[in-house]
């Protein structure tokens, strides 16, 4: 790969800002094709499923002689392999993935139709977690070593190990269950009543998010508090909370944005476990209802949204990144 | 600034948390190996007349709706907890150490394309995709296993590349060279013996990780199947009892908890005790 950090370090600014565009060209385009290759797999999927593709297609359904000529006509199944993969992709950017074999609908609406709940809750629960994970991450770092450190490390700890799905039993049990504070499954109408039901689900995926967020917070916080910057700061006297929030937790968070890959795969992971637990209408209960009902067509389109999601958080950090911190070696990371 | 004193005394002695950690461990290990002699009850055993009840004197954990004894299968279902991600952790120790300490010692070509490939999966989120695979190909809990060896390999390829990195720079390394032995030698006798404190540290978060995710697959339908004394699966098909019986979900999924966290712990352990002895 080009340059060397010293040499970036010493480019004039528009130079950089130039390198910064072939860099985010070459990432996109780096991006693109690992998502063909992606998609490639995806499609295969459908071979390598037992019982071959019109099985595959047919999913529970019985094979009358039909139903199956009408699937291999609309899925191109008599064409080529490479030309099947070709006429699929082409739909598959136009976000369409064929109909589900069990409702017969398409699957584009029915993504359409379930992925408000999941945004809802994946976001209701990300917001909880940096609420509660960057504030208790800089407590336990400005207190390291102290009981208080202990005991929110050891909350990390549990958070990390305790899957969503258990914690969202718990949580059902004591608040649904025995308390009777909040409903124990559906999503709810509307904003105040979609908070009121999904604020169970919420918190029990927020704590592995928000696990992850402290201890990246605390780690990054320590390191940035043993800085020179803000001995220096400290001994100029610049006020303690300014020297915290300003100095040190500025540059910490940089680092825990940079791990924003990490809490979305958490956050993606939890949501499907947390819909099956609470019997919500999400992305994640329809990821496994496809699987037990065998629907292909399904699977395909919800791997390849999920896929693509992650692939742009990714791409999005990357850029992100670069551009707040301009230390970052830019060349060696494509 | 840093509190040294009084560290290394200490450091000999586990502390109280280690020790209950390795208690829940043992515990666990030992519900395992006597398998169903612990048990109270057969664990299969179905009463379908008396159906769910909630804890008694007969049955301290309750029954599930097929009357079979809850306690009995939390105890029965140790064994499930620990071979899965046993067989997981040494699935992907063994490749790590193949492929991290070769791609860390020759470096060149094969170091590029071995973190490319690491560098490819890391970002997957391994549960959706095992819950794809699986849901597609089918083949169940082991097919579960061999597919988290495969997603998880590439944690360890990263940390033992990295710690053979920093190995190979030694005066030991450059000795052994120098006396003519054969690469082979140098990497699997002299190395590995160096950074096997890192893979047996990582293999506890590894563990706690593949314990998790099992469970995951056995609680959305997939990996153990209904009959099977699984932690997870218990917890799913227990949910709807949790009026009736709410021990019958909790029980595992506590049990699930304590295994995850103590192996969590362990693991965080070893890591600082690698890392203080490298300070010293």
């Amino acid at each position: 790969m080009s340059g060397t950090s010293v040499r970036a370090r010493r480019r004039r600014a528009a130079r950089v800002s130039g390198r910064w565009f072939t860099f985010a060209v070459r990432r996109i385009a780096a991006l693109v094709v690992l998502l063909i290759a992606l998609s490639f797999v995806v499609f295969s999927l459908l071979y390598l499923a037992p019982g071959g593709p019109e099985q595959a297609l047919l999913g529970t359904r019985p094979a009358t002689p039909a139903l199956s000529a009408a699937l291999r006509e609309k899925y191109h199944l008599d064409e080529s392999f490479l030309r099947q993969y070709w006429l699929w992709l082409r739909d598959a950017v136009l976000l369409d993935f064929g109909d589900s074999t069990r409702t017969g609908r398409s699957v584009s609406a029915s993504l359409a139709d379930r992925v408000g709940v999941s945004l809802f809750v994946g976001g209701y629960a990300f917001t909880l977690a940096m609420v509660t994970g960057v504030p208790l991450g800089v407590v336990a770092a400005l207190r390291k070593r102290t009981v208080l450190d202990r005991g929110v490390v050891g909350l990390a700890v549990v958070g990390v190990s305790a899957p969503a799905f258990v914690t969202g039993v718990f949580l059902l049990y004591v608040f649904s269950v025995a308390l009777g504070w909040f409903p124990g499954f559906g999503a709810g109408e509307g904003l105040a009543d979609g908070l009121w039901h999904l604020t169970l689900p919420a918190a029990a995926l927020a704590l592995s998010v928000m696990a992850l967020v402290l201890k990246l917070t605390r780690t990054a916080m320590i390191h940035a508090l043993d800085q020179d910057y803000v001995a220096f700061a400290r001994a100029r006297g610049v006020p303690e909370r300014r020297v915290i929030v300003r100095y040190a937790l500025r540059n910490a968070l940089v680092s825990v944005i940079t791990a924003a890959g990490l809490v979305l795969t958490v956050v993606l992971t939890g949501s499907v476990l947390v819909e099956v637990t609470f019997a919500l209408p999400g992305l994640g209960s329809l990821l496994v209802d496809a699987v037990e009902n065998k629907d292909l067509p399904m699977l395909q389109g919800l791997m390849m949204v999920i896929a693509t999601v992650i692939v742009l958080v990714n791409l999005a950090i990357d850029l992100l990144y670069t551009l707040v911190d301009p230390r970052v070696r830019i060349g060696s990371a494509a | 600034m840093s509190a040294a004193a009084g560290s290394r005394g200490a450091r000999r002695r586990p502390s109280p948390l280690m020790l209950g950690c390795l208690l829940v461990v043992a515990a666990i290990a030992a519900c395992a190996a006597t398998g169903t002699l612990l048990a109270p009850q057969d664990p299969g055993e179905q009463t379908l007349l008396t159906g769910v009840q909630p804890p008694s004197g007969a049955h301290l954990f309750g029954t599930d709706d097929a009357g079979r004894d809850i306690l009995s299968r939390v105890i029965a279902g140790a064994r499930a907890a620990l071979v899965g991600p046993l067989l997981v952790v040494a699935g992907a120790a063994l490749i790590g150490i193949l492929m991290g300490i070769a791609a860390g010692y020759r470096g060149g070509w094969l170091d590029a394309l071995v973190m490319r490939c690491v560098d490819m999966m890391y970002a997957l989120p391994s549960l959706l995709v095992a819950i794809a695979l699986i849901g597609v190909l089918g083949g169940g809990y082991y097919a579960a296993v061999g597919l988290l060896v495969v997603l998880t390999a590439p944690v360890d390829v990263r940390i033992i590349r990295g710690a053979t990195l920093e190995q190979r720079a030694l005066p030991y390394v450059e000795a052994a060279r120098t006396v003519g032995l054969s690469q082979r030698t140098i990497m699997f006798r002299h190395i590995l013996p160096n950074v096997a404190p890192l893979i047996v540290a990582n293999s506890f978060l590894n563990f706690a990780y593949s314990l998790v995710t099992l469970s995951a697959l056995s609680f959305v339908g997939l990996g153990a199947g209904p009959a099977e004394a699984d932690w997870g699966r218990m917890l799913s098909d227990n949910l709807q009892l949790i009026d009736a019986n709410p021990v019958a979900a909790l029980a595992p999924g506590a049990m699930l908890v304590l295994l995850a966290t103590s192996m969590n712990l362990l693991g965080d352990r070893c890591y600082e005790r690698i890392f203080d002895r490298g300070r010293r």
